[in-house]
């Protein structure tokens, strides 16, 4: 149980603070735990702390999880499970989204008394009571205070929900950041779903450019605006296949190693036809999740072909990278970042980049190389060159040698993919199979979306 | 109670399960369990708390135990983490006499845990990982194929990484050797110092077992001539040399240079020692200690001071006409100008044993220079699973075991003090049974003729005049098992009215205690509790001021039932 709940914001103001139990000494505890986190020796972790009072520990544990800056802390006494908890907490942050629009130091200050209102009924003297969204919002009276009003600046911009789907119909990225139940007041509030397919792509590629780690995260979010009750079919790609030995369909298939699927989801037409059915509540859900490992059935996105010249008698290093795009040549990433960690002492940068747009800059001991758009099948390259005079070779080395210096690499990458999945799995369909009782047709957008999580190519 | 549901069905149940009636009657209290286990309307937190609770249920029959674990199945492929580190936990504890269940479940759970090791919420991403080396205690090889999942990122946060570089360090075996060594290399040239460090003593690690890989990839890393990096990799060495023997060689021919690049005083007490230690070896050894002599008086650290006269002293011993000028300027320096004590004496004790001869200072300084019998990396000791199932799933992994062991130290007795007698709180996890057993032990007093009085206070010397005075009027053998709380136990004696004089410390072996009571008609009774390791058995004798059996018979039943409880409640 949770003897109390704070939310810091990210400088370590307190936004919120409940005390569930009456246990623990009022509210200098959460300036206790801001001090103890920025205090913390840098070989301790701070997701579990314990507080210390006159050297003596009095067993009062912090957990807490930091989401979009902000700090959700829980206090407790006991000896919990740390899973749950963390899921708890990640839990109210979505629940906190869903219920103000999104979650931020903006907002959380705007709405204080829907969160208070919000955190008494989800928590009952720390234990939790539910975290439906159908069940809260029957309780749940004070309406949210919605900031932005909707700019035609946002259309542009490409966010994780809502995107450039279709070209005539774009639905503005502040779309999917509106809480659920503002539309109390004006039902003629467009219902909407929104559908994403995300992945996380890491990747590690060996110095002799053999693959030597692939892993891919995925997930099916859904974040509905529907009134609820409404059954929603979603169709998969049919030849999706989980586990090593399935086999579905001619041809490559669609190979998954495991798949769970969120409680709610009903799995009759699953095995058949590759169909989730399920009645989502309102709010942000997680349909399913999967993971492949070590087997990619499209081309890595990008290929590194870097290559080094070290002259060590003075101190001069040049490297060429030759980046390849090997997307189909429709698509393109975007905002790629290349991150080049550096000998130490590496002085100036000289550079030639193959086209205006990009950037590079040195910075914390590493080289950034940003492009802000690469189109599939293109091929970019950049050449730097960098003194290193703090690297003294022994003498006789004159020569230069392709060798790298050590302390150069391994080089990572950081982009999106829009309208890309790693795994090559699409949403076939999105039905919504009971009309709901509004006067529109629902809109549905559908995204598929690939980023990487740590995309590393060793030189 | 927490809230599991809304259904009236759900309530009903909650009733039930903390019903003592129904507690108290086994087959009333199974169905109850067997129709919570099949409620489906619950939640994930109503799951979690179901598994929670029924960590306090023995079941009967082997029979029983695994209808149980065949219903709970289910909850092993939830897609919440919490609910299936709960179902984890329930089924290896549940299944503490069947260690190929508890495989099958630890086997089970490595996928949730993986998804959880790479999930987007690093916090989540912490917690799996400091429950994978949980694991990788027990079952050394359980994620060895594994491997790639636990390469760091260079985005991920600082303890993240390090708590992947342990598991990288536990999971290594001879097919993913290689790789793995080769990523731990890439990390020893981070931008952060404490991870380089920190990636460099796991190489060192591993070195136990890989020694020949490991040392060339140290000696390398020694030619990038930083500090931050030649000092740990030299500690490393040190490390590495007094566990392998065999790659004394190899380190020697690496250390010449260093000790230009290392200014910390860890690292120069590294290098010295090695100098000293395995100075004939070595061909400049002399000439670099020389100069750590020549700049003694502007050394700031005393151990490294007292360090040099030790290396050097043993390097007189095996190269005299190289060190004999400089041993006697540093001596000299040491005992008429050095104002720090310790190494003032050190250097009067080197002296005076330099008097005493050199074949005398040879016997007494050139010790063994190296220990092999010290662990290895496989032959380390498997813990076995029932050791830390318990802790499963609680914040003992994420703290890890000996941060817990000083935080529940020093909680001490004030925050125990409550908890204990109201163990019929969620709190604990011990089985019920036993718990009513402990409202019996404390009537007990009150019923029999027995009366022990609340504040007798014995001092320790009164204590060992009348136990040495004293016969032995009762002894007496206990079953018990595993390692003992102290602090548990003597809060339970308190409870009772006995009071303890002496106690060993926990994980003592033998482990011993002395109580006292007095009841009150102010006999005495003086106990002493013996643990002998070996045996699974608490060992009590008892002496009384006045024979008089009754009260004896009624003193023993209660420290019976104290012991026993407690036992139960560990286990």
């Amino acid at each position: 149980m949770i003897s109390q709940f704070f939310i810091l914001s990210s400088k370590g103001d307190p936004l919120i603070y409940k005390d569930f139990r009456g246990d623990s000494g009022g509210r200098d505890v959460a300036e206790l735990f801001y001090r103890k986190l920025t205090g913390l020796p840098g070989d301790e972790s701070p997701v579990v702390m314990v507080t210390a009072r006159g050297g003596h520990h009095d067993g009062r544990h912090f957990i807490h999880i930091r989401h979009s800056g902000l700090y959700l802390v829980a206090t407790t006494w006991a000896n919990i499970s740390p899973f749950s908890l963390l899921e708890l907490l990640s839990r109210v942050a979505t629940l906190l989204g869903d219920y103000c629009g999104s979650l931020c130091e903006a907002t959380i200050s705007r709405n204080v008394a829907l969160v208070y209102e919000l955190l008494d009924e989800v928590l009952d003297y720390g234990y939790v009571q539910t975290t439906a969204t159908e069940m809260l919002r029957n309780f749940i009276q004070t309406e949210a205070v919605v900031s932005k009003p909707f700019s035609l600046f946002d259309l542009s911009s490409v966010g994780l929900f809502g995107a450039e789907t279709q070209q005539s119909k774009v639905a503005p990225s502040s779309a999917a950041s509106r809480p659920v139940l503002s539309s109390r007041s004006d039902q003629s509030q467009k219902n909407e779903v929104f559908l994403d397919v995300v992945e996380r792509l890491s990747v590690l590629i060996a110095s002799n450019g053999s693959l030597l780690k692939v892993d891919v995260q995925g997930e099916i979010r859904l974040k509905s605006f529907l009134p609820s009750g409404s059954e929603m079919r979603i169709g998969l790609t049919e030849e999706f296949c989980v586990g090593k030995s399935e086999l579905r369909g001619y041809g490559p298939g669609i190979r998954v190693d495991e798949v769970s699927f969120h409680s709610s989801v009903q799995l009759d037409e699953f095995e058949s036809h590759r169909i989730l059915r399920l009645q989502p509540p309102q709010g942000e859900l997680t349909v399913m999740r999967y993971q492949l490992s070590d087997d990619l059935p499209s081309p890595l996105p990008f290929r590194l072909f870097p290559s080094v010249q070290w002259d060590r008698g003075s101190g001069r290093l040049q490297v060429y990278l030759k980046l390849r795009c090997d997307l189909p040549p429709k698509s393109q990433a975007l905002n790629v970042r290349l991150h080049l960690p550096l000998p130490r002492g590496v002085v100036s940068l000289s550079q030639e980049l193959s086209s205006p747009e990009q950037k590079a800059e040195l910075g914390e001991g590493a080289l950034h190389w940003d492009l802000p758009r690469v189109q599939g099948g293109s091929q970019l390259s950049g050449l730097f060159q960098m003194d290193v005079p703090s690297l003294p070779g022994p003498p006789g080395h004159g020569t230069p040698t392709s060798a790298s210096p050590l302390g150069l690499g391994p080089a990572s990458l950081s982009f999106e993919l829009p309208r890309h999945t790693c795994s090559g799995l699409q949403v076939r369909f999105l039905r919504l199979s009971c009309r709901p009782c509004g006067n529109t047709n629902p809109h549905k957008w559908v995204r598929h979306l690939s980023h990487s999580s740590a995309y590393v190519i060793r030189i | 109670m927490p809230y599991l549901g809304s259904e009236d069905v759900v309530k009903e149940l909650k009733k039930a399960l903390c019903n003592p009636h129904i507690q108290a009657d086994r087959l009333r209290y199974r169905n109850v369990i067997q129709r919570v286990i099949r409620m489906s309307k619950l939640d994930q937190w109503g799951q979690a708390e179901v598994l929670h609770f029924l960590l306090r249920y023995q079941p009967r029959s082997e029979e029983e135990l695994f209808d149980i674990l065949n219903l709970l199945d289910s909850f092993l492929k939830s897609s919440s983490a919490g609910v299936v580190m709960g179902a984890a936990k329930l089924f290896l504890i549940l299944a503490k006499k069947f260690p190929h269940v508890q495989t099958d479940v630890l086997v089970r759970v490595k996928g949730p845990l993986l998804a959880a090791c790479s999930s987007e919420s690093r916090e989540l991403c912490f917690a799996a990982l400091c429950h994978v080396r949980q694991i990788l205690h027990s079952l050394p090889g359980h994620f060895s194929s594994q491997y790639k999942k636990f390469f760091c990122s260079y985005s991920e946060p600082h303890y993240i990484k390090l708590q992947k570089v342990e598991v990288l360090c536990e999971l290594v075996n001879d097919e993913n050797v290689q790789q793995v060594l080769e990523e731990l290399r890439g990390y020893c040239t981070d931008v952060s110092a404490d991870f380089a460090q920190a990636a460099i003593f796991a190489i060192g690690n591993i070195a136990r077992t890989y020694t020949d890989q490991c040392v060339q990839i140290l000696t390398e890393l020694l030619e990038l001539r930083q500090e931050h990096i030649t000092t740990v990799v030299v500690q490393t060495f040190r490390d590495l040399v007094w566990l392998c023997p065999q790659c004394t060689e190899a380190v020697c021919r690496a250390l010449p240079g260093c000790e230009e690049h290392i200014q910390d005083s860890e690292g120069k007490q590294a290098l010295i020692w090695l100098l000293g230690v395995h100075g004939e070896r070595i061909p400049n050894a002399p000439y670099v200690l020389e100069d750590f002599v020549e700049n003694v008086k502007s050394e700031t650290f005393p151990a490294v001071k007292m360090e040099l006269l030790t290396a050097l002293l043993r390097l007189f011993l095996s190269r005299p006409a190289e060190c004999q000028d400089m041993l006697g300027r540093l001596l000299h320096y040491c005992i008429e100008e050095e104002k720090d004590m310790a190494v003032r004496d050190r250097g009067l004790f080197c002296y005076r044993l330099l008097l005493a001869g050199v074949d005398e200072a040879k016997r007494i300084l050139c010790s063994p220079k190296s220990d092999p019998s010290l662990r290895l990396l496989e032959d380390q000791a498997e813990r076995p699973v029932n050791s830390w199932a318990a802790d499963f799933n609680t914040l003992v992994p994420v703290y890890g075991k000996a941060r817990w062991a000083v935080i529940s130290k020093c909680q001490g007795p004030e925050r125990c003090g409550p908890e204990l007698p109201n163990t019929a709180s969620f709190a604990t996890s011990g089985p019920l049974i036993p718990e009513e057993d402990k409202e019996r032990g404390q009537d007990l007093p009150d019923s029999g003729a027995l009366m022990l009085v609340p504040d007798c206070q014995l001092t320790a010397e009164y204590f060992e005049k009348t136990w040495l005075s004293l016969q032995v009027a009762h002894q007496q053998v206990l079953p018990w098992q595993g390692a003992v709380h102290p602090d548990t136990f003597q809060m339970a004696l308190q409870v009772v009215n006995i009071q303890t004089i002496a106690m060993s410390r926990a994980g003592a072996q033998p482990w011993k205690a002395y109580l006292s009571a007095q009841d009150d008609t102010g006999c005495l009774f003086l106990t002493e509790l013996l643990l002998e390791p070996k045996t699974s058995e608490m060992q009590v004798s008892v002496k009384q001021s006045e024979a008089r059996t009754e009260t004896l018979n009624s003193f023993m039943s209660v420290l019976e039932t104290v012991i026993g409880t407690i036992g139960d409640l560990k286990s």
